[in-house]
């Protein structure tokens, strides 16, 4: 895994050296994917305690910003990625499916601890609960805990961009497809 | 006042009102009251000089299966105090005169505890569904034995 994320997380192209300069040879899709991957955009959305930490994250003691997440937007159409931070109950499902639709694209979502992935503690004995938000919408990185410690967070964001840059994102893949 | 004073002062009060011999584990003083004793008992609850209890913090239900129990927690600001009231109700038709007239927060809290408990407060303003969605009226999902073989997984 490493091995092959590993020169995806530099500037994709290669340096022809020329008198008098340089030429960078590249992949326009590779430079996109690059671009885009740093600078993701967070909707601002928390059902649960995992919003705690993920503010945490957010803060001056981890900052995710570090990573270019820093433009936490309050609406979906202006968000990349949205972190699904917490318990997904029945009520709320409409609603987050209805914020993923309003995304534009390209977009992306990790769902962050044990409710977003599976119901977790709430997954027995429960008649409000999602077992996990990927029956709502479809889920790039998943991210364990409950909740998550913001290097697991930090980790896994980290995790989506490396999946941008490689064009293996589930969206991406499926324009790759559809292209052919 | 003290939970000893409370104690004392709520007997001479109400001497059909039963205390529970342990101090709960927030220190506070709990009292079982008849059902239907309990609006009259809540009035001089909340109107005794010397007791005031002007905020009703908590209002939730037990399912014991064999019976529910209403909960009642009620602080003074003024007096610094605390009781908590408990109300046994039959489960197959559990019924109790609504508070809301006294605390006008019971309104909501005794809502939710109907829509998830199926409790009757009789006399209430606005009986119907506080959180849960359309279609749930009558379910009580919060009971004991509430079977849901769609959204639930039975451990």
């Amino acid at each position: 895994m490493t091995t092959q994320q590993q020169p995806v997380s530099d500037f994709p192209g290669e340096i022809h050296d020329t008198p008098g300069g340089g030429i960078v040879l590249s992949k326009l899709d590779d430079v996109i994917n690059w671009a885009r991957s740093n600078s993701l955009w967070p909707l601002t959305f928390a059902t649960s305690c995992c919003g705690i930490e993920m503010m945490s994250t957010a803060g001056a003691k981890y900052d995710f910003s570090r990573f270019g997440f820093e433009v936490a937007r309050a609406t979906p159409r202006q968000a990349d990625v949205i972190i699904i931070a917490g318990t997904i109950v029945n009520k709320m499902a409409p609603v987050l499916k209805r914020l993923y639709d309003q995304m534009a694209d390209p977009k992306y979502v990790i769902a962050m601890g044990a409710c977003a992935i599976s119901g977790g503690p709430f997954f027995y004995n429960t008649y409000s609960v999602v077992k996990g938000a990927d029956h709502v919408i479809p889920v790039d990185v998943y991210v364990a805990g409950c909740p998550p410690r913001p290097e697991a967070l930090l980790h896994s964001l980290i995790t989506l961009q490396q999946k941008i840059k490689s064009g293996l994102t589930r969206e991406q893949i499926r324009e790759g497809k559809e292209a052919i | 006042m003290t939970n000893e004073e409370l104690k004392t002062g709520i007997t001479e009060l109400q001497p059909s009102v039963v205390f529970d011999e342990a101090i709960d584990a927030n220190g506070w003083l709990t009292a079982n009251v008849e059902s239907t004793a309990w609006l009259g008992f809540a009035e001089q609850l909340r109107n005794r000089p010397e007791l005031q209890f002007n905020f009703l913090f908590c209002a939730t239900c037990v399912d014991w299966k064999t019976h529910l129990t209403m909960v009642y927690h009620l602080r003074s600001t003024i007096h610094k105090h605390e009781l908590v009231v408990k109300a046994k109700l039959d489960r197959t038709n559990p019924e109790i005169e609504t508070v809301s007239g006294i605390w006008r927060g019971a309104e909501f809290l005794e809502r939710e505890v109907f829509e998830l408990f199926g409790v009757k407060f009789l006399n209430h303003p606005d009986l119907r569904l506080l959180i849960l969605p359309d279609g749930w009226e009558g379910k009580k999902p919060l009971l004991k034995d509430f079977e849901d073989p769609i959204n639930m997984i039975r451990l």
